[in-house]
């Protein structure tokens, strides 16, 4: 994503955001970014294709698709992370000669077409930090990643924003039986499906790197397989590709798996410098934290809140870690507190981590509610109302009923 | 056009205002491209949505492809994501598929009193604002829109041609066998409706022109099927034969091909026979009774009969045993599954018999049988702790494998350098097995003893396949924890699989263990060292939550065979004087067994065998069944019938009980429904899908609101800890806190599970919460 004109940058944006900033984006990435900036109650300006219905001299009538830019005020945004396509509704707030006030309209953001948008509330340091993220250089190709376990493959795209499940490939293989060649055969049309499914839902005409993860064997396997592939239909391409596969155990094929194939010393050594693997690392070191539970981990809105307050996020090891999805649709109060409490902790000299929702490290944290953060000094009762809610007397009833306990 | 707008975008009206001058038909018209754009356009869409297809709306295939101008890929991805997406398991969707099919039905039936009005008119020429005046609005959200409906002007001939091209590429596509018996059956449905004297013709015309007679003659049976379908249940009605559920895929996509707006007309009908769409669809609704198709299925008479054979058999069956079989299930006393039956047969319209059943009482046969006990054990333990290469001599000292078997495979293993693997290959069998020296999946095997019957379960020990072993503990009565006694390894296993294993097994209500000390040939069969280790597992067992008594030890060479089968003839082994192994085993008790209960069962194993393309193995959980039952599959929702069934070691059985591992050979199922890790249950009683449930877990690892995989059995599924609820007191179950941050090792908490997808649960079920490889927690399900 750029600015339309180049001469603007970040520091010619107008922080009030009633002039619209105009962005062009480039890459389908960008929809993602876009994702990001416009909330509901701005104010975007785009290309957008309107049915006009007009009559003949005779009276019959031609429906025209006619071109035109539309302004609408954001209702809601509906982002489709598969086709990365975003599409933005509203009512039309400036009348041309093809639409009139109040109208609905839903606009398709498009590539390489420029759009304008008027924040609402201006620009808080939140969308500012997105459109800084947004307008950066693009650090490169994204990575893909088939998780696998016997039986199932999740093809994955991974960015630098986001993690995009591809496609999912099941199969039945057959357990064993005397003989044991029916599984192989299981085994072998299982990889069959799954490279098919890879080369047919990622691109792979520029290089871009592979990993394969799985416990045990399959991964290791499924190489295999594409290298022997590559030879039987003498395809370079493939035969390169599965070479410079990189095998990385996991512990399951689930999507969530990916988790542990981004922090191992495989994919560390290869892509040190994406933004992924250090909020891998930092939610790591999180639920490190929280297992020692020294008070100097909390979870949830809340706690985390109280915390800020206190300044215990800040210099000297402070991280507040923040689900992006915190700033996307929510009424302007909450997002206001929520910037507030990001500014708050870099005030305090902490670090604020605006995690992507549509990222592992991001699920993880969504797990814990989207919110979190280390401590600089233990906090032990953060949590201490939440104690105190609900009656104990149905609770112990019901426990006396059940007499011995499991396990 | 402006239909599908309309239902999307609100502005309609306003744009109506605004454009006040035009009239409702003319804000219809494409332009002639658009038309033509948008046919191929939808076209094209459902090809690539294949069977997915009849999920999507048409007026949304329309609506996106205006959306994105005629750009199908976009349009694809578009409404995989917001109707097909997250991709499931396609026997996950069954359930749904039914609704809006019949929803379509009866919007077409009903639609249907408006076609004579078009009888006079010239086919094609139907002045357009009376299709507007005479579609009721209500019919919208049944997905098929009338007359002004997205490609207004295709003429009809064109639709039918399209869609009977469409059904005839999809017809001669599959030409298995089953297809055929599919018509087959369908063909002797139809000699019971209609009279025989119109010889059925194959294939898709023939069948055609015969409804369109039992449409004209006014035999529809609707009237008579509609009371007994309340007693059916509901997700079953539609689509209860797999046959015609299988016929209606290709079906599916074709109203979309042709909008159904209104019957053909009368030129069209004489032409090409009756519509494409909702005659078509109504047999199916007709005739949805789950026993018309059994006849060919029977087991004894047809193995696997060709098609001709099938025809024969049809006629045949139709005109003698039918009528037969209705009464014998008339008598017949009411054996809970067989309630629908014997509904169906009341109303007389089940001339066809299901598979044979005998109506026994299952509990009391049992009783009455006075057989050997039947017991299974899972053989657990670290990786190599030589649990394979145990059983392996186990079953060679039992003469259940022979020496020749065995020499055999040790020169096969000879040539890969593996020597040493040579008896556990007896067990480990898949390639990868073999060829890596490690145990991958479960391998069942089968011995007696004079007292009794037993089944193995030879577990993995590799960290990566827990879920595996868990499988296989699932099915077990009890454990044999086998323990690598030589130097240093006994140390690190107890650091790995051999504490996991134990706390899993435990954790699965498995109480018995027996702790196998092997590979004391390598340490010279040293009493010391056995000692050391019975004192050191003993203590941790007990830890774990195994009494005392009901853990046992016995020190062994699995290799040599020491203190298996045989007393240990080393004199350095002569220290040890208590029973063998398989002595051990034998005084066990088996745990109780929930003959009682509805019907579970967890398949272990889908396959396909000479008897049915579509058999499961697994170990009855609870209750029992019979040939002849009616089985419902969950998630899926499909019902199947046993056609018949084998117990234990392969023996062909009427029936099987709690406890029992069986083969089932299903019949009247899709396999698409059917998958390793769902349940089996009573139709009457079944399990329900879940996709959040609140449990009881002891933690063996710190417990926070974290992803999850759940493990029940072979059913597997990824999930999340929503919330913990609160900490319980282990003994009492009393609330100690509530809504704690994190849950420490060795606490009992309640937790909140969510999942990605609904599977089968339900209360007192036992469920193993892993996380990053680990096993975090396990408990029971509230
Ligand atoms: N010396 C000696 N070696 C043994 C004994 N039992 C097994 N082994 C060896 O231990 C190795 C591992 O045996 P397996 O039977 O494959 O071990 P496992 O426990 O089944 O391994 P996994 O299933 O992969 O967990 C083989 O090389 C065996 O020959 C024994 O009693 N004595
Ligand atoms: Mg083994």
């Amino acid at each position: 994503m750029r600015f339309t004109n180049p001469k603007h940058s970040l520091s010619t944006l107008d922080p009030s955001g009633e002039s619209p900033v105009s962005l062009l984006p480039t890459t389908p990435e960008d929809m993602w970014h876009a994702h990001n900036l416009i909330a509901p109650s701005d104010l975007l300006r785009a290309h957008a294709i309107r049915k006009v219905v007009t009559t003949g001299s005779t009276g019959s009538t031609t429906s025209d698709r006619v071109h035109t830019d539309l302004t609408i005020r954001v209702q809601s945004v509906f982002f489709d992370p598969a086709a990365s396509s975003l599409h933005v509704s509203g009512t039309v707030c400036q009348e041309n000669q093809y639409v009139s006030l109040g109208q609905h309209h839903t606009l398709d953001l498009e590539l390489n077409r420029p759009f304008q948008l008027w924040k609402h509330s201006g620009w808080d340091s939140v969308s500012l930090k997105m459109l800084e993220e947004a307008v950066a250089e693009d650090t490169g190709e994204a990575m893909c990643a088939v998780v696998m376990q016997e039986g199932l493959a999740n093809i994955c795209l991974i960015t630098e924003f986001q993690t995009v499940v591809k496609q999912r490939v099941e199969a039945n293989i057959p357990k064993k039986r005397a003989g044991g060649s029916a599984s192989q055969g299981g085994m072998t049309s299982f990889y069959e499906k799954t490279l098919a499914t890879l080369l047919r839902t990622v691109d792979f005409s520029q290089p871009r790197p592979l990993l394969l993860a799985s416990p045990g064997f399959v991964a290791q396997d499924f190489r295999g397989y594409m290298q022997s592939e590559g030879q039987k239909r003498t395809d370079k391409k493939l035969q390169r590709m599965a070479k410079d596969a990189v095998v990385v155990h996991s512990s399951t094929g689930y999507v969530h798996s990916l988790n542990e194939v981004l922090k191992s010393p495989e994919v560390q050594a290869t892509m040190r410098d994406k933004r992924f693997t250090g909020e891998t690392a930092l939610m790591d070191q999180l639920y490190d934290r929280l297992r020692k539970d020294d008070g100097r981990a909390w979870y949830g809105a809340k706690p985390v809140e109280r915390a800020v307050k206190e300044g215990a996020v800040g210099r000297g090891g402070g991280v507040l870690l923040i689900n992006n999805k915190f700033f996307r649709s929510l009424d302007i109060k909450t997002r206001k507190r929520f910037v507030a409490l990001v500014d708050k902790v870099k005030e305090d000299g902490g670090e604020a981590r605006v995690l992507s929702s549509d990222h592992e490290s991001g699920q993880r944290l969504d797990a814990l509610g989207g919110i979190a953060a280390i401590l600089t000094y233990p906090i032990y009762d953060l949590d201490e109302d939440e104690v105190e809610e609900g009656g104990e007397g149905e609770e112990s009833g019901a426990a006396a009923e059940e007499g011995a306990m499991i396990i | 056009m402006a239909r599908h707008q309309n239902i999307r975008n609100l502005d309609y009206e306003a744009e109506l205002e605004e454009y006040g001058a035009f009239s409702d038909e003319e804000e219809e018209e494409l332009s002639p491209e658009d038309q033509v754009r948008m046919r191929e356009g939808t076209a094209q869409v459902l090809e690539a949505l294949g069977v997915e297809a009849h999920k999507v709306p048409k007026t949304q295939i329309e609506e996106s492809l205006w959306h994105y101008y005629w750009d199908v890929d976009k349009t694809i991805t578009y409404l995989i994501s917001k109707y097909i997406d997250p991709p499931k398991k396609p026997a996950k969707t069954a359930p749904p598929k039914t609704a809006p099919k019949q929803d379509a039905a009866i919007a077409s039936a009903s639609r249907q009193s408006f076609a004579h009005l078009f009888r006079d008119l010239p086919w094609g020429n139907i002045p357009p604002e009376r299709q507007a005046v005479l579609i009721p609005p209500p019919q919208l959200p049944a997905g098929l829109l009338g007359g002004s409906g997205a490609p207004p002007k295709m003429s009809k001939l064109q639709q039918l041609a399209a869609a009977r091209k469409k059904k005839a590429e999809e017809k001669s596509a599959s030409g298995e066998v089953e297809q055929t018996q599919v018509k087959m059956t369908e063909l002797t449905v139809n000699d019971n409706q209609a009279s025989k004297e119109n010889r059925p013709l194959a294939g898709v015309f023939g069948k055609r022109v015969k409804i369109s007679e039992t449409t004209a003659q006014g035999r529809i049976p609707l009237t008579m099927a509609e009371p007994t379908r309340p007693e059916i249940p509901q997700a079953q009605a539609p689509e209860a034969t797999p046959s015609q559920h299988q016929e209606e895929d290709p079906i599916d996509p074709e109203p979309a091909v042709a909008p159904p707006k209104a019957q053909p007309s009368a030129f069209a009908s004489t032409l090409f026979g009756p519509s494409s769409d909702s005659p078509k669809r109504r047999p199916r609704e007709v005739f949805a009774l789950p026993y018309m198709a059994i006849s060919s299925y029977s087991p004894d008479a047809f193995g696997k009969p060709s098609p001709d054979d099938v025809v024969l058999a049809a006629q045949a069956k139709v005109a003698t045993a039918g009528k037969k079989s209705a009464n014998v299930h008339n008598k017949k006393g009411s054996s809970s599954a067989d309630g629908v039956t014997n509904q169906v047969s009341q109303l007389k319209i089940d001339d066809t018999p299901l598979p044979k059943s005998r109506n026994l009482n299952v509990l009391s046969e049992f009783e009455k049988q006075k057989g050997k006990k039947t017991a299974s054990f899972v053989v657990v333990g670290h990786v190599d702790a030589g649990k394979s290469t145990m059983m392996g001599r186990l079953l060679l000292d039992l003469n259940v494998v022979d020496q020749r078997t065995v020499d055999k495979l040790r020169k096969e293993a000879e040539k890969i350098g593996k020597t040493s693997f040579a008896l556990a290959w007896v067990l480990d069998q898949r390639h990868e097995e073999r060829s890596r020296g490690v145990t991958i999946d479960i391998a069942t095997n089968r011995f007696e003893t004079e007292t009794t019957s037993f089944t193995i379960l030879d577990a993995p020990g590799h960290r990566d396949f827990i879920p595996n072993m868990i499988a296989g503990a699932s099915q077990a009565d009890f454990a044999i924890l086998v323990i690598d006694a030589s130097t240093g390894a006994f140390e690190s296993g107890l650091k790995g699989q051999t504490r996991e294993h134990s706390l899993l097994i435990r954790s699965m209500g498995v109480s018995r263990i027996i702790v196998a000390v092997n590979k004391l040939d390598t340490v010279n069969w040293s009493q010391e060292r056995f000692d050391e280790i019975t004192h050191q597992v003993s203590g941790f067992l007990t830890a774990t939550g195994f009494q005392p008594k009901n853990i046992a030890f016995v020190p062994v060479s699995g290799l040599h065979g020491d203190n298996l089968v045989r007393k240990s003839t080393d004199p350095a082994a002569s220290w040890y004087t208590g029973k063998t192994l398989v002595e051990e085993l034998e005084a066990s008790e088996p745990s109780a067994r929930a003959l009682a209960k509805p019907l579970r069962m967890t398949i272990s194993e889908v396959m396909r065998t000479p008897q049915s393309s579509i058999s499961i193995t697994g170990r009855i959980d609870a209750g029992s069944l019979q040939m002849g039952d009616a089985l419902l599959v969950q998630p899926s929702g499909e019902k199947a019938y046993v056609k018949s069934l084998q117990v234990d070691d392969g023996e062909p059985a009427d029936w099987a009980v709690a406890g029992q591992n069986v083969v089932l050979h299903l019949s009247n199922i899709d396999p698409i429904h059917v998958r390793v890790g769902d349940i089996v249950c009573d139709p009457a009683k079944p399990i329900q899908c879940v996709d959040t449930f609140t449990l009881k877990a002891l933690a063996f690892d710190i417990l926070m609101p974290m992803q999850v995989d759940v493990h029940r059995g072979r059913l597997h599924a990824a999930g999340k800890i929503e919330a913990i609820d609160a900490i319980l007191d282990k003994v009492t179950g009393k609330v100690t806190k509530k809504k704690p941050m994190i849950v420490k090792p060795g606490t009992v908490s309640r937790v909140r599970v969510t999942l990605h997808s609904k599977v089968p649960l339900e209360a007192g079920q036992r469920v193993v919460l892993r996380s990053g490889g680990q096993t975090v927690a396990a408990g029971l399900l509230e």
